[in-house]
């Protein structure tokens, strides 16, 4: 497979066309953080986080690295000005949703993300006040990064989870006529991917469902 | 009718239909979505009877035409070739245009249009101010169409576009010339046509498919809409000129649910060609195959956004996904696709026939040719308005639009739709270019454009276009949903009268987030309403937070309604007509509202007669104290 020459965080690398800049710059030993991006699944661009600065000649463009193959002569700053103050805004904002979770919280430390101190480690967090957070809290415990709904599609391809609704309306869903038939013969193979640990309460609920 | 077999033959059919017209009288009556609302297909059917029961059959053709432009007075009737124009006719009108005009040539006074500005009648539709500055191309031949007859639209010189393409011109050819033209998107991006196309035809893979984008969405634009009721052909043949181009066979026309006389109109269109031999296999004798096929929307804004489109097209989520690859390279199913909105593909044939030097000459250094927008709001005029690129902003609101009515002030235009940005009366001068707009902070989008007069609270705006986004982003990808979520708040709370120091600051820093890290273009502008305001009307937002002051007395939680106890006269009207029961008082006692029951309808204002007054609006002061007085009535 040829290789193309690009630079990430200033020093010059190599990688194989058709990767992603994501796996050139983790190759490359940065540190970028991802919510939706999975090995076995195909990259989805959703969470945001991986962006990056690209420079192309003279410009500069801020873009999802998950999404993005390298091209020759790409200079790639993965932790510039820009890059770094989006992806503290991204984790605030997320941070309203689904505060104390695990996942955002490595994040949140690195990026120095307000609240983020306060809390337990998993699920709900007694010691969190809206005070300490940017946003007024709303959480749902969920992100939204469609790691569950994705591997039950393209890996397992049952299609037991899905979305419903739009903008903030959106949730996770077990659809119940199609979890009840294939849940448990899969032995829950999505609950380890969830980052948030809301997965399994949702299927508890559609589980409630049909075994009743 | 036998199918078309050479471009000899078209010309042929042309003649004869001239030839079969040929002197008699036209009346074109708008009956169109817009018409309809005020019973037009009452008017067109009053025509066709009474011009039987007159005598005066075979001499007048009635057409049912789509919109003119001018919307707000519909149904009209004009009356071709001598271009009288009656403005919101009724079916009781017909009888008397029809043994007046129509047998005596003899005008109408009263159902002329009258120009609320100078106050005149005028009789030729082209000297009515709100068509004198424009012009019309595109849109333009609307008037001359019957929605549901190809022949009309062959009589004008359709589809010799087409003609002259398959049979003078290599597809490559065909690109050069669009390319030379400098059309540009007319969706919104603005990208250059030809050089979209020819991206298109060099992608491998086979098949290619061409679509159609009518899934317009913005609130209070029907450009689209207008056109492919009006002129369904003259989408067909610019698909067919760039599917022949692109190399491609099958096309989609994606409308949006919304539309059915479009698509009514459209599956007319398209029976009529085929059986014309102008769609279907061996077009015009030609060996270019294409076919066609209509797709209904589901009613979401974003699958506007071209790779959303594609996927509610296949049947998936319409759910924008990450470009590159762009669908030029991976489109529909994977393939070569290009995608294009209405007016763009309707703006093709024109290219052709008339050739790129002339297209070239309307417009300015970037943007060429003409642009129809969508003028609505606080305005004399408005309606659908076709201009060459480069008019400045403010000819399109004063000279089109005829001013703010009321005498009122202008205060900005919304230009874009709900992701593009406002623009404030000191910029009026700007003139209608892409990059222009975009370096104020708005778009040309696919040309909404909204007119707001002194009563409007640009806060308020803001929050409106937000609103409308956060329930229209599919949710994909966090800066979009959670920001625009949490920009929402902010902005229900500035005008609810809760804003807090630092909350434009924190607008600022999340519209930032959210321009330049969401996946799509929904995402990319969605802030666009919200940073402009900010940029132009920063002491608006500052009043609300600081003053708790809503300037243009418009935000209901930041206002109060008073009486003045100087001016009431105790006449009892606005007391008997408070839904709220919130004013006391009596005969002779001035009238007190009670502020804590009271619901800020405005019906006391708008109740108390104009000769008092007595009524206003406060926002950022405390009302006074009641003073319940006797009044010495003093009748003026």
């Amino acid at each position: 497979m040829s290789q193309v020459t690009l630079v990430i965080d200033d020093v010059e690398v190599k990688a194989d066309r058709g990767m992603t800049i994501l796996q050139a710059a983790r190759n490359a030993g940065a540190d970028v953080p991802t919510l939706c991006s999975h090995e076995k699944l195909a990259a989805y661009g959703a969470c945001r986080l991986c962006t990056v600065e690209v420079i192309r000649g003279q410009q500069s463009q801020l873009v999802a690295s998950c999404v993005c193959p390298v091209e020759d002569g790409l200079i790639v700053n993965t932790e510039s000005e820009p890059v770094i103050r989006g992806r503290k805004m991204l984790l605030e904002l997320l941070w309203a949703r689904a505060p104390g979770v695990q996942a955002l919280r490595k994040y949140g430390i690195k990026y120095g993300i307000a609240g983020v101190q306060a809390g337990t480690e998993y699920g709900v967090i007694p010691g969190i006040s809206t005070a300490e957070t940017k946003f007024d809290i709303e959480p749902t415990f969920c992100v939204l990064c469609g790691l569950c709904v994705r591997y039950c599609a393209e890996v397992k391809n049952r299609n037991a989870i899905g979305f419903i609704g739009r903008g903030t309306e959106r949730e996770v869903v077990f659809f119940p006529e199609i979890a009840a038939k294939e849940c448990p013969n899969c032995g829950e193979e999505c609950y380890p991917l969830c980052p948030t640990g809301a997965l399994p309460l949702h299927h508890a609920l559609v589980k409630a469902q049909y075994s009743a | 009718m036998a199918k078309l077999n050479s471009a000899a033959h078209l010309k042929k059919l042309r003649q004869l239909i001239l030839d079969r017209d040929d002197g008699k009288r036209v009346v074109s009556v708008t009956n169109g979505t817009d018409g309809r609302t005020r019973h037009s297909e009452v008017v067109v059917q009053a025509f066709v009877s009474e011009i039987k029961k007159q005598g005066l059959a075979g001499k007048i053709i009635v057409k049912s035409t789509g919109c003119h432009g001018f919307c707000e007075q519909e149904p009209t009737a004009l009356i071709l070739p001598e271009e009288i124009c009656y403005v919101g006719v009724k079916p009781e009108d017909v009888p008397e245009i029809v043994s007046q005009t129509l047998a005596k040539d003899k005008v109408i006074e009263r159902l002329l249009y009258e120009d609320p500005v100078s106050g005149q009648r005028i009789t030729k539709e082209s000297e009515i101010p709100f068509y004198k500055s424009q012009n019309q191309t595109v849109l333009g031949n609307n008037r001359f169409l019957d929605m549901k007859k190809i022949d009309d639209y062959i009589a004008l010189g359709g589809y010799s576009a087409l003609a002259k393409a398959l049979f003078e011109m290599t597809p490559e050819g065909v690109i050069e010339e669009v390319k030379s033209s400098g059309l540009r998107g007319r969706g919104g991006a603005g990208f250059p046509t030809g050089v979209k196309w020819g991206f298109c035809r060099n992608a491998p893979g086979q098949p290619k498919y061409v679509i159609v984008n009518c899934d317009e969405g913005d609130p209070g634009a029907y450009m689209d809409r207008s056109l492919t009721e009006g002129n369904p052909n003259s989408v067909l043949e610019g698909l067919l000129i760039g599917a022949y181009a692109i190399g491609a066979h099958e096309g989609y026309i994606y409308v949006r649910a919304e539309y059915p006389l479009a698509v009514e109109n459209l599956k007319t269109a398209m029976k009529q060609a085929e059986e014309y031999g102008l769609l279907g296999e061996n077009i015009i004798g030609s060996g270019f195959n294409f076919n066609v096929h209509i797709h209904r929307g589901a009613g979401a804004f974003v699958c506007g956004e071209e790779t959303a489109l594609i996927a509610s097209l296949e049947g998936k989520i319409g759910e924008p996904r990450q470009r590159p690859p762009f669908p030029a390279t991976s489109g529909l199913w994977g393939k070569p696709t290009n995608i294009n909105n209405v007016e763009t593909w309707a703006t093709v044939p024109l290219i052709i026939n008339r050739g790129a030097r002339w297209f070239k000459s309307l417009g300015t250094q970037g943007s060429k040719g003409t642009k129809i927008f969508s003028l609505v709001g606080n305005l004399n005029n408005t309606g659908l308005v076709e201009v060459a690129m480069g008019i400045p902003l403010g000819d399109i609101v004063f000279k089109i639009g005829g001013g703010i009515p009321g005498g009122k002030e202008f205060k900005a235009v919304q230009t874009g739709g709900p992701s593009g940005g406002v623009i404030p009366r000191s910029l009026l001068d700007t003139p209608v270019d892409y990059e222009e707009l975009t370096q104020l902070g708005s778009i040309m989008g696919s040309g909404g454009m909204i007119v707001m007069d002194e009563d409007t609270c640009l806060v308020d705006v803001a929050r409106y276009f937000l609103n409308f986004l956060a329930g229209e982003s599919c949710g994909r990808c966090v800066p979009c949903r959670e920001g625009i979520y949490q920009m929402l708040k902010i902005l229900n709370r500035i005008c609810e009268g809760d804003g807090r120091e630092g909350d434009i600051e924190s607008l600022e820093e999340i519209g930032q987030t959210v321009r330049d890290f969401s996946l799509c273009a929904l995402g990319k502008t969605a802030p666009n309403p919200v940073l402009s305001t900010i940029r132009y009307f920063r002491d608006e937002y500052e009043a609300h937070i600081k003053e708790k002051r809503c300037p243009a007395l418009a935000c209901k939680e930041l206002i109060s309604y008073y009486i003045e106890p100087d001016k009431c006269q105790a006449c009892l009207i606005c007391l008997r007509e408070c839904p709220a029961q919130a004013i006391t008082g009596g005969k002779k006692i001035t009238h007190v509202i009670n502020q804590s029951k009271c619901t800020k309808c405005g019906t006391c204002l708008e109740v108390c007669p104009p000769r008092f007054g007595a009524v206003t609006k406060l926002s950022g002061v405390k009302v006074p104290e009641p003073v319940r007085q006797e009044v010495a009535v003093t009748q003026k």
